[in-house]
C-alpha cells in the first residue's frame, strides 16, 4: 500500500468525520440543553438536502441553495419544537422516541408528497468541481477539501458561540441547571426553540453539503442518524467538543477500517474471501470502537454525566 | 336523479364489478421509502399492461421494502383476499421471504424483478415464474462485455449481501482474467471515497460495480468528481430511467448490461414506450418494462385457462405466448427466461438522460442454475 493511498484515506476519514460532526453537534446540543432524544434529526438533514436541491435547480446557485437549506431546516426545526417537542420535555424518553419517530414518518411522506419518489439532482458547483493537487502528489477532490474546511469553520463558530456569546452562556447554564436559569429570568422556552433551530440548521447544512456527492432521496437521513448517535455516545452526551472528536474518530476508524481490514485478511486467506470477511469486520469497526470507549470511559470522552 | 338513487346505482355498479372479477391478482411492491421509485414503475408498468382487463381484480399494497411487512401482506392477500396470483416484489430478500410459502400454498408467483439464485436452482417451484431475468444475468453480460472489450484488469465492487455476491460471481463467470481488486462495500453505504482511492491506487483499467438505488447515484457522482476517469461498467440498475436524472452528467458514456432498452426495435416495445409516456408523462424504466411484460404474460395465460385449473394455467404460463417488449422470450425448464442480453450506453437526448443499445453481450442466455432445478 502506497503512502499516497494512506494519506488520501486519512483525508477521506477527516471529511466524513467533520460531516458527522455537523449532524452530531446539533443532536448533542439538543440533548445537552433539553434532555431530549430527537430521532427526527435525520429528517432535518433530509429537509436541508431537498431544499438545497430545489433551490439549486431553480436558481442554479449553490450558495443560495446552502442558505435555503439552512433557513428551511431551521424553520422546520423551530416549527417542530413549537408544535410537538415542547409538549415532550416533561415526559420520559420513551414518549420522546415515539413522538420523534412519528415525525420521521411524517417528514418522509410529506417530502414524497412535495417532491415525488424519485431522487433529486444536486451537483457540485462548477467552481468546486474537479481535483486539486496537494503537496506530496495527492490528487484530491476539491469539493471534499471544501467540506473539510466548512466543517472545521462551523466547529470554530460553535466554539466561539459557546465560549464568547451571551447565548453560549445561557446554553451552558441551561445544560447545568435549567430551573435555576429560568428563575434568573432567562426566557427558557425561547432559548429551547432557538437551540432546536440551531441544531436543525446544522443538520440541514450537513444534508445540503453532502447532497452534491450523494443521493438526495427520501430516507437519506436515517443511516447518518445512527452514526451520529454513535458519535455522541463516544464523544460524551451533551458535549460539542466531544461531538467533534467523536466525529473525527468515527470517520477515520470507518474509512481506514474499510481499507486496512481486507488487506489484513489477505495475509491469511485468498483475495475474494478477504474482501468478504474484511468488509464484514470493517462494518463492525466503529461499534467496537464505541464499546472500547465506553469500557474505558462510561460517560464518553468528554461527557459529564452518565 | 337524487343523491340516494345515485348512491344506490354506484353501489350496485360496485357490486356488479366485484361479481364480475373472476381472477384476483395481488401486487406486493415498494411504494414508500428510499426504494419507492422502483416499485412505482413496476406498478405503473403492470397496470398499463392490465388496462381493459375488467374481469381481473388487482390489489396493490406497499411492502415498505421490509420482509416482515411483505410476508404479512402476502398472508392477508392469500387468506382473506383469496388472490390467485401474486407479483411485484422488487427486492431479493423480500422475495425469499414471500415466494416459497406462497407457492407452497398453491398460489402462482410471477416475478417482475427479484430472481435470486436460490429460486432458480434447488428452490425452483412449478408455480414460480421469473419474467424479468435471473439475478446474475445482467452482471454476466457486463463480464462478457469487459472480456470482449479487451479489459485486462477490472476493479469490481458490490455491497456485502447475497445479491451483491451473486453480482460479482456473475461478472467473474464470464470474465476469467485477472482482477485489479475486488471490494465488498456495506449495504446502504453512501460515501465511496475510500473505495475510489483504492481504485486509483490499484492500477485498474476499468471499473465494474453493482450498487442498487441511491448507492449507485452517490458512487457515480463521487467517481466523476475524483478525476479517476477509468471506463465504468455495471448492470442496468444504476443507470436506469428511474435514477439517471439524479446522476446527471456523471453517468454519460457508462456501459451497462440490460435485457431491455427503450430503443429496442420490437413493435411491442415501441407501443409500450409511447403508451407509458402518454399515460404517465415520463419515460419507462426497466422495472416498468418487466411489469408490463408480466401483465401480458398473465393475460395470455388467462385467455387459455383459469387459475383454478392449476395444471392448465401453469402450462399456459410456461408457453409464454405473448409479445414481449424484449422480442424473443421463452421459459427454460426452471421457468426463468431465455433471452438476449445487451450492452447499453448512457446518452443525453435533449435534456433527458437515457440509454441506447450498443452491443449484444449474450445471446439466448438462460441461467447458471438451471441444472440444479429438479423440474425438467
Amino acid at each position: 500500500m502506497s503512502p499516497i493511498l494512506l494519506a488520501e484515506q486519512i483525508l477521506n476519514g477527516l471529511q466524513s468525520g467533520v460531516m458527522l460532526f455537523l449532524m452530531a453537534a446539533g443532536l448533542t446540543l439538543i440533548f445537552g440543553v433539553m434532555g431530549l432524544i430527537n430521532l427526527a434529526h435525520g429528517s432535518l438533514y433530509m429537509v436541508g438536502a431537498f431544499a438545497a436541491a430545489a433551490v439549486a435547480g431553480a436558481t442554479g446557485s449553490f450558495l443560495l441553495a446552502l442558505i435555503a437549506a439552512l433557513a428551511a431546516a431551521a424553520a422546520a426545526g423551530a416549527m417542530v419544537e413549537l408544535l410537538v417537542i415542547r409538549r415532550l420535555y416533561a415526559r420520559d424518553h420513551l414518549d420522546q422516541v415515539l413522538a420523534t419517530f412519528a415525525l420521521i414518518l411524517i417528514f418522509s411522506e410529506g417530502t414524497r408528497w412535495l417532491f415525488g419518489s424519485f431522487p433529486l439532482y444536486l451537483d457540485i458547483p462548477p467552481w468546486l468541481a474537479g481535483t486539486v493537487m496537494l503537496p506530496g502528489g495527492i490528487e484530491y477532490a476539491a469539493y471534499r477539501l471544501a467540506l473539510i474546511g466548512a466543517g472545521l469553520a462551523v466547529a470554530a463558530g460553535l466554539w466561539w458561540m459557546n465560549a464568547r456569546t451571551r447565548l453560549g452562556i445561557q446554553i451552558r447554564a441551561g445544560e447545568n441547571d435549567r430551573e435555576m436559569i429560568a428563575a434568573l429570568g432567562v426566557d427558557i422556552s425561547k432559548l429551547y426553540t432557538l437551540v432546536f433551530a440551531i441544531g436543525a440548521a446544522l443538520a440541514g447544512l450537513a444534508g445540503a453539503l453532502v447532497g452534491p456527492i450523494q443521493s438526495v432521496q427520501i430516507g437519506m437521513g436515517e443511516p447518518v442518524l445512527i452514526l451520529a448517535f454513535v458519535v455522541i455516545v463516544i464523544g460524551g452526551i451533551g458535549s460539542v467538543r466531544g461531538a467533534l472528536v467523536g466525529g473525527l474518530l468515527v470517520g477515520l476508524t470507518d474509512t481506514l477500517g474499510r481499507l486496512l481490514l481486507p488487506e489484513l485478511f489477505k495475509l491469511v486467506t485468498d483475495a475474494s474471501g478477504a474482501a468478504t470477511i474484511g468488509s464484514a469486520f470493517a462494518s463492525m469497526a466503529i461499534y467496537i470502537l464505541m464499546a472500547g470507549v465506553l469500557i474505558w470511559k462510561p460517560t464518553g470522552l468528554f461527557g459529564a454525566r452518565a | 336523479m337524487s343523491i340516494k338513487s345515485l348512491l344506490a346505482a354506484v353501489s350496485l355498479a360496485a357490486l356488479a364489478s366485484a361479481a364480475q372479477a373472476e381472477v384476483r391478482v395481488g401486487m406486493i411492491t415498494t411504494l414508500s421509502g428510499g426504494g419507492a421509485s422502483l416499485g412505482i414503475d413496476t406498478r405503473d408498468g403492470f397496470l398499463l399492461g392490465m388496462k381493459g382487463q375488467d374481469d381481473v381484480e388487482i390489489l396493490v399494497e406497499d411492502d415498505q421494502r421490509k420482509p416482515d411487512v411483505a410476508v404479512q401482506i402476502a398472508d392477508k392477500m392469500i387468506q382473506s383476499d383469496k388472490v390467485d396470483v401474486l407479483t411485484g416484489i422488487v427486492w431479493s430478500n423480500l422475495a425469499m421471504a414471500v415466494v416459497p410459502s406462497a407457492t407452497a400454498q398453491g398460489k402462482f408467483y410471477l416475478s417482475t424483478n427479484a430472481a435470486p439464485a436460490q429460486l432458480a436452482g434447488k428452490g425452483c417451484h412449478p408455480n414460480y415464474f421469473a419474467v424479468s431475468y435471473q439475478n446474475d444475468n445482467l452482471h454476466e453480460a457486463a463480464g462478457a462485455f469487459a472480456k470482449s472489450e479487451g479489459y485486462t484488469k477490472p476493479f469490481i465492487m458490490a455491497p456485502n449481501y447475497p445479491a451483491g455476491q451473486d453480482s460479482l460471481n456473475g461478472f467473474k463467470r464470464f470474465f476469467d482474467g485477472d482482477l485489479a481488486g475486488e471490494v465488498y462495500t456495506q449495504l446502504g453505504q453512501t460515501d465511496f471515497a475510500a473505495e475510489i482511492a483504492q481504485i486509483r491506487a490499484s492500477g485498474a483499467d476499468s471499473v465494474f460495480f453493482f450498487l442498487p438505488g441511491g448507492m449507485g447515484i452517490s458512487f457515480l457522482k463521487q467517481y466523476a468528481g475524483s478525476g479517476v476517469g477509468l471506463p465504468v461498467l455495471g448492470p442496468a440498475f444504476s443507470f436506469d430511467q428511474a435514477i439517471l436524472q439524479a446522476v446527471g452528467d456523471a453517468a454519460l458514456g457508462v456501459k451497462n448490461g440490460s435485457n431491455w432498452s427503450k430503443d429496442l426495435e420490437v413493435p411491442a416495445n415501441a407501443d409500450f414506450v409511447s403508451a407509458f409516456q402518454a399515460e404517465y408523462g415520463r419515460l419507462p424504466s426497466l422495472y416498468a418494462a418487466y411489469g408490463y411484460d408480466t401483465a401480458h404474460l398473465l393475460i395470455s395465460a388467462l385467455d387459455k385457462a383459469d387459475p383454478s385449473d392449476a395444471d392448465a394455467f401453469r402450462a399456459a404460463l410456461k408457453s409464454a405466448d405473448f409479445d414481449s417488449v424484449r422480442g424473443k422470450f421463452s421459459f427454460d425448464t426452471n421457468q426463468h427466461p431465455i433471452q438476449d442480453i445487451y450492452i447499453r450506453e448512457v446518452i443525453k437526448e435533449g435534456d433527458i438522460y437515457t440509454n441506447k443499445i450498443v452491443a449484444t453481450a449474450l445471446t439466448d442466455r438462460s441461467s447458471a442454475y438451471v441444472d440444479d432445478c429438479s423440474m425438467k
